[in-house]
């Protein structure tokens, strides 16, 4: 997948669950849709919550890999409800 | 008569009516608003079980999801001012507890062990950096969690209202089943 460039950028790195998925949830109110929020964390469990997260929200998982010893997701924001 | 067109209906084959009924009930079931909301139900309230309904809660508000925790019996004391620094964790009949050092049983329930299983299990979710309770319920208020006290073990234990966390809401059974009924997640911890 092509490179994506992300809005904003949060840092979830240290913090395990439910914190990386409810900080994203805070992060993501303040985009709009269409915009795309990177998060980085380094709770394994993220692999499985995120996606899952993304599908109960509505806000698409436009790719995730490990970067540099973390794991990096991208999410573009769904339309409001 | 009014002259209409004739319309030539083509009549479906079985595969295409269970594929037009398998989408409208994908359809019915995004819709439900019961996918989106989650009951939980608090009972205890020592350290060790503070942790899954402010877990699940805080998640679930963060998915979109309309989350309420109902506290009752032992559960009520999570939701008082002082619960955070008044927490403990009992090694008594929890085998499960992991311990630096094997204690038989018989030693779990002596004077300071009560003290010893506590200041290990948060010094243990401190190092492994797990949110603290204190941060878990700021983040379930923050994501819009409902807290619901159970009035009638209140009375029994003689709490009152301003015991409290800000915030709180109070009910009894027939509350949460009226909400509960109407929720897909419903959870007795």
């Amino acid at each position: 997948m092509a490179h994506v460039n992300e809005d904003r950028l949060l840092d979830a790195r240290g913090l395990l669950c439910p914190m990386p998925v409810v900080k994203a949830a805070k992060e993501i109110k303040g985009l709009a849709p269409g915009q795309v929020l990177k998060v980085i964390a380094t709770d394994r469990g993220a692999i499985a919550d995120f996606p899952a997260w993304a599908e109960a929200t509505g806000n698409a998982l436009l790719e995730w890999r490990e970067e540099e010893g973390s794991l990096a997701f991208w999410f573009r924001k769904g339309e409001e409800e | 008569m009014l002259d209409e067109p004739r319309v030539q209906a083509t009549p479906l084959d079985e595969e295409s009516v269970r594929r037009i009924v398998r989408e409208e009930i994908e359809r019915a079931m995004k819709r439900d608003p019961a996918a989106r909301k989650a009951c939980i139900i608090a009972s205890k309230g020592t350290l060790d079980w503070a942790y899954p309904p402010f877990i699940l809660s805080a998640a679930a508000a963060a998915a979109g999801m309309d989350a309420s925790v109902f506290f009752t019996f032992y559960g009520l004391s999570l939701i008082t001012k002082d619960y955070a620094r008044r927490a403990k964790v009992s090694p008594t009949g929890n085998p499960a507890m992991p311990m630096p050092v094997p204690v038989a049983d018989v030693f779990a329930g002596m004077p300071g062990m009560k003290a010893v299983a506590t200041s290990m299990m948060r010094a243990m979710f401190r190092r492994k950096n797990v949110a603290s309770i204190g941060e878990l319920i700021d983040a379930a208020r923050d994501a819009g969690v409902r807290l619901v006290a159970c009035q009638m073990t209140m009375d029994v234990f003689g709490y009152r209202p301003s015991d409290f966390i800000e915030g709180v809401e109070f009910g009894g059974a027939a509350a949460f089943l009226n909400e509960a009924r109407r929720a897909h997640v419903t959870l007795f911890i």
